[in-house]
């Protein structure tokens, strides 16, 4: 497929012509990039709608807002970003400048995920372009009419060879990938994850990896149980379930498991009303091959709530499970779906050792009024990321950094963090052919003498004393002098 | 999924060499790596007065072996005692205290900026440890090349396997019987593995590995990796060009140049491998270098203590192979029993040539000439992006046009290898030549998880209505309004 050579070997030759390397392309891309978003609203909705059958509210506030939101900080921030960034010099280099210059990657690739199509896509594109990338956007084929949408609009409004749409499924991403690039972002599941690792493996390109796996929710028995499974079930349901960040299970001690479910009841009630099915505020499961995946993780369960399920519209009701072994198949993989499974513990020990035997989550979630508990928990396990006492919502918070660990992913990016995922950050020393005589220090032949100096101008003492910068100017005079005698 | 059972410790086995121990998995370190994980799982190595104390000890094997140390890289490769002190003893000294003064600091959580909806909450950054993490190191620079990254992930938190050089063999003793006297065995381990038990070391899952090497091993490395989901870091090598201009100072170029070049016989990642210049400028340089040459190691280098040897016999021959390009302006004397190849400067290099075709790591430099800037820009850009890019030219016009033009690790002018004293610079590469950066701060993060974390409280749950469905028009309408991004000194909710 010789498709994929020409794209990237145009999106290659684009960007070295260096034209995506000026502050203001950058800026007028993501300009044109907001322009898109508000002036097509009403198709990415439409498309958002046709995949997962998302509500127009949903849509808009969990994809649109996120990359308005995000477009505003990065046009805001670049110029500062972009700047060199002086760092501390010794007294060697007291004379020379010495900084760290962020520069672009070069041609890098964005491969999308079906569950937030749009703003999977478009939240590292926004990153990519703003560190000065050519960029390869690959949509997924799952969510088809956001991908169809992606390849339709983005070419009106963005640099057509710098940031060309690839659409296509396994075998055109394949093709793909075999191509070199200079940093891939993969949204997907932990198994293409080490598919896309290894195949950049094979150019040493670097990767980041947003990948899934289970993010556990321990509920304390001291908490205020009612507002923890309010929040809760927003971020479990969210989505029916199809959010990488979503709780995946919740650990708990026995005596409050059936007051949890009363309050996730009474909380499904009030917002999706007695039929589910007929709420235009809940979403589908995107195809059926997931859909009967779900369901089966069903077989053999206590349902306490929901179950109902209804294959010609990938409906699956929100559901709770209780009294769940560790060992069953729901709790093998990542649900990614509108099922609740609750596992019992004794308490926050047993807690977090369940947590610790399995694979680093890319979400952690903790509901306790106990602060000191919170903070055992943070530091006694690892995770992605996490909140305490809410659910999804350090995600929305643009300065920490949103990725996994282990097989939850590598990486990160939102924000500056994007920014610096995309870029290269080159250390530069500008010196001078001057003050050759201080040079002889180092030049051989060698000798104890010429290494006490080397020693008293680069060695950082392990100290608690910090010399005020012109006293230790002052020293590296008086040094330069005595140096020029001693060794002429 | 078959990961997901967790990392139970194998059964009993307790300090017997990895080659002994067979594990269920057949594989040789699998033993080893159960050992410490269950030792990183107790949580020992995470305590700030615990990697001190770590830090420290790595501190008095530097000072108490300091002599051991110089003598073993004199066996190794004959470096002269001014460069090993200098660059494996004192640059790795520099690292330490960099970070024994500032590691409390580094651990601490760093808040960030928050948004409206989050502004009563904590939200931080948490710098978590990785877990079980693999150094390997190579043979140019044995001992620095594998402390200074074991001093990030000691720092760090982690729990660590080394693997030291196999062909620096005095260096490799030392780092096998001595330096695990001064460091907690359970929690660092050092393993010697050549390159085929290198390979069944790598089917092992790690946390994090740090590779310093080739690029075709790096490219082994990080498949390897890529079946556990390791994060890598790879400090690799490429052919670092040095660009002189005409506006320059002839003698300073010219020791600068050599100064980086002939260091450690030039088995320097970061060395000037070959200079792009105008002829007039060739016919003043290699004078220049003939004297600077003479002024350090005298008229015969071969009998100067301040030079070094190729490190091994395949090396020797490679480098060696490499004297047939161009043609010997300076140099080129060699002598195989003791490894010797006498700094050389090869001209009329064509870019066909054996000498163009991989990273020297030798004392031979190449001058090619070129007839501007411009053409030494495209030159550059022709090829693999390197560790470094380095210019020599009193014209900052010149200097800066290099620096827009070209990528590489990092960039350094009218001068070589000095940027690596700064702690406070990344070191590392792009493209071929590497991914990943450390030195100073930069390796704590190297090691370090980067976990971003939001503390809520439960109350004021009235401010999440808006979030919560049934969502009616009036509701969609309120979040627009509210959230509605405007710039330039608006307010905005998110």
């Amino acid at each position: 497929m010789e498709r994929m050579q020409q794209v990237v070997g145009r999106a290659r030759a684009a960007f070295s012509s260096g034209r995506c390397r000026s502050l203001e392309f950058r800026l007028q891309q993501l300009k044109n990039l907001e322009r898109m978003v508000q002036e097509k609203e009403k198709e990415i909705l439409a498309a958002l709608q046709s995949d997962l059958h998302k509500s127009g509210h949903n849509a808009y506030s969990h994809e649109i807002l996120g990359v308005l939101v995000e477009l505003a900080l990065v046009m805001e921030k670049l110029p500062s970003w972009a700047a060199p960034q002086p760092v501390k010099k010794n007294l060697l280099t007291m004379r020379d400048e010495a900084y760290i210059y962020p520069e672009p990657l070069g041609v890098v690739l964005v491969i999308g995920a079906w569950n937030y199509p749009f703003t999977l896509i478009v939240q590292p594109l926004i990153g990519a372009i703003a560190a000065g990338n050519a960029v390869v956007v690959k949509p997924s084929e799952v969510s088809e009419h956001t991908s169809q949408l992606i390849a339709d609009i983005l070419p009106q409004y963005l640099d057509q060879e710098l940031y060309p749409v690839v659409t296509g499924g396994v075998p055109e991403t394949t093709e793909l990938l075999t191509q070199r690039f200079d940093h891939i972002l993969y949204t997907g599941n932990t198994a293409v994850g080490k598919i896309v690792m290894a195949a950049a493996a094979k150019h040493l390109t670097p990767v980041t990896l947003e990948l899934g796996g289970k993010s556990p929710c321990y509920i304390d028995k001291d908490c205020d149980l009612a507002v923890a499974c309010r929040r809760i079930t927003w971020g479990k349901y969210m989505n029916c379930g199809q959010t990488c960040i979503a709780p995946d299970y919740i650990l708990c001690e026995p005596s409050i498991q059936s007051q949890v479910v009363e309050n996730i009841k009474a909380t499904l009630q009030e917002f999706y009303g007695e039929d589910v099915k007929k709420s235009p505020d809940y979403e589908r499961i995107v195809n059926k091959r997931h859909f009967r995946r779900i369901v089966s993780l069903l077989e053999g369960q206590k349902i306490a709530h929901g179950g109902e399920t209804d294959e010609a519209s990938c409906f699956i009701a929100p559901t709770i499970l209780t009294d769940v072994s560790a060992e069953s198949k729901v709790m093998e993989e990542e649900i990614f779906g509108p099922v609740l499974p609750i596992v019992s513990v004794k308490g926050v020990n047993e807690a977090i050792e369940f947590i610790n035997s399995r694979e680093k989550p890319l979400a952690l979630y903790v509901f306790s009024n106990d602060k000191k508990l919170i903070k055992r928990v943070i530091s006694e396990t690892s995770s992605g990321g996490m909140t305490a006492n809410d659910v999804l919502m350090h995600s929305t918070v643009r300065d920490l950094p949103f990725g996994g660990v282990g097989n939850s992913g590598m990486g990160a990016y939102h924000g500056k963090h994007s920014f610096e995922t995309f870029s290269h950050r080159r250390a530069c020393l500008i010196k001078d052919l001057k003050m050759e005589g201080m040079n002889k220090l180092r030049y051989p032949p060698g000798s104890q003498k010429k290494l006490d100096w080397a020693k008293f101008f680069i060695l950082k003492r392990f100290d608690k004393v910090r010399l005020g910068l012109i006293f230790l100017a002052l020293l590296g005079v008086v040094a330069a002098v005595m140096i020029k005698v001693m060794f002429p | 999924m078959e990961e997901l059972r967790g990392h139970q410790p194998l059964g009993g086995d307790a300090g017997t060499a990895p080659e002994d121990e067979g594990g269920t998995s057949g594989n040789p370190y699998a033993g080893l790596v159960s050992r410490l994980r269950a030792a990183w799982l107790s949580g020992r190595t995470r305590p700030l007065e615990y990697r001190l104390a770590q830090l420290e000890a790595l501190g008095r094997f530097l000072e108490e072996k300091k002599q051991d140390i110089l003598e073993a890289l004199d066996l190794d490769m004959r470096k002269p005692p001014f460069e090993a002190e200098f660059s494996e003893v004192l640059l790795c000294k520099n690292e330490l205290n960099t970070t024994l003064n500032n590691l409390s600091c580094w651990m601490k959580d760093e808040q960030v900026d928050k948004n409206l909806a989050t502004q009563l909450d904590t939200a931080f950054i948490r710098r978590d440890p990785y877990g079980v993490v693999l150094i390997i190191a190579p043979c140019n620079y044995p001992i620095y090349l594998l402390l200074v990254p074991l001093i990030g992930a000691i720092a760090a938190g982690n729990c660590v396997v080394i693997r030291p050089s196999e062909t620096t063999k005095n260096s490799k003793r030392l780092a096998v019987e001595v330096l695990p006297r001064y460091l907690d065995k359970d929690c660092i381990a050092v393993v010697t593995a050549g390159v085929q038990e290198t390979t069944r070391l790598l089917e092992n899952k790690f946390d994090y590995i740090f590779f310093t090497g080739s690029p075709s091993v790096g490219r082994i490395v990080m498949t390897a990796a890529a079946k556990h989901l390791t994060p890598v870091t790879l400090e690799l090598g490429g052919k670092n060009p040095c660009y002189v201009s005409d506006t320059c100072d002839v003698q300073n170029v010219a020791r600068r140049v050599a100064w980086g070049r002939f260091f450690n016989a030039g088995q320097t990642c970061i060395a000037p491998d070959y200079i792009l210049c105008s002829v007039e400028m060739k016919d003043k340089l290699v004078p220049a270098l003939r004297e600077a040459i003479t002024t350090f190691y005298g008229p015969n280098p071969q009998e100067s203590p301040d030079f070094a040897r190729i490190v091994g016999d395949k090396q020797f021959r490679r480098v060696r192979a490499l004297l047939c390009s161009g043609r010997v302006a300076i140099g080129g004397q060699t002598d195989e029993k003791e490894r010797y190849i006498a700094p050389t400067v090869l001209v009329d290099v064509q870019p066909s040539d054996p000498a163009m075709q991989e990273e020297i790591f030798g004392p031979i430099l190449l001058i090619i000439t070129v007839a501007s800037v411009e053409e030494a820009i495209d030159f550059i850009n022709s090829h693999e992006r390197p560790l470094v890019v380095y210019v020599f030219s009193s014209d900052n016009k010149v200097v800066n046009q290099v620096l827009e033009k070209t990528s590489s690790g990092s960039f350094c002018s009218n001068d070589t290898l000095m940027q690596v004293t700064l702690t406070s610079l990344p070191f590392g590469g792009i493209g071929s030549s590497g991914l990943g950066k450390y030195h100073g701060r930069f390796t704590f993060d190297t090691f370090t998880h980067h976990r971003g974390c939001l503390q809520r409280g439960t109350g004021l749950e009235p401010i999440n209505t808006l979030r919560y469905p049934p969502y009616g028009p009036h509701k969609t309408g309120l979040v627009r309004a509210a959230t509605t991004v405007k710039r330039q000194g608006e307010c905005a909710l998110l």
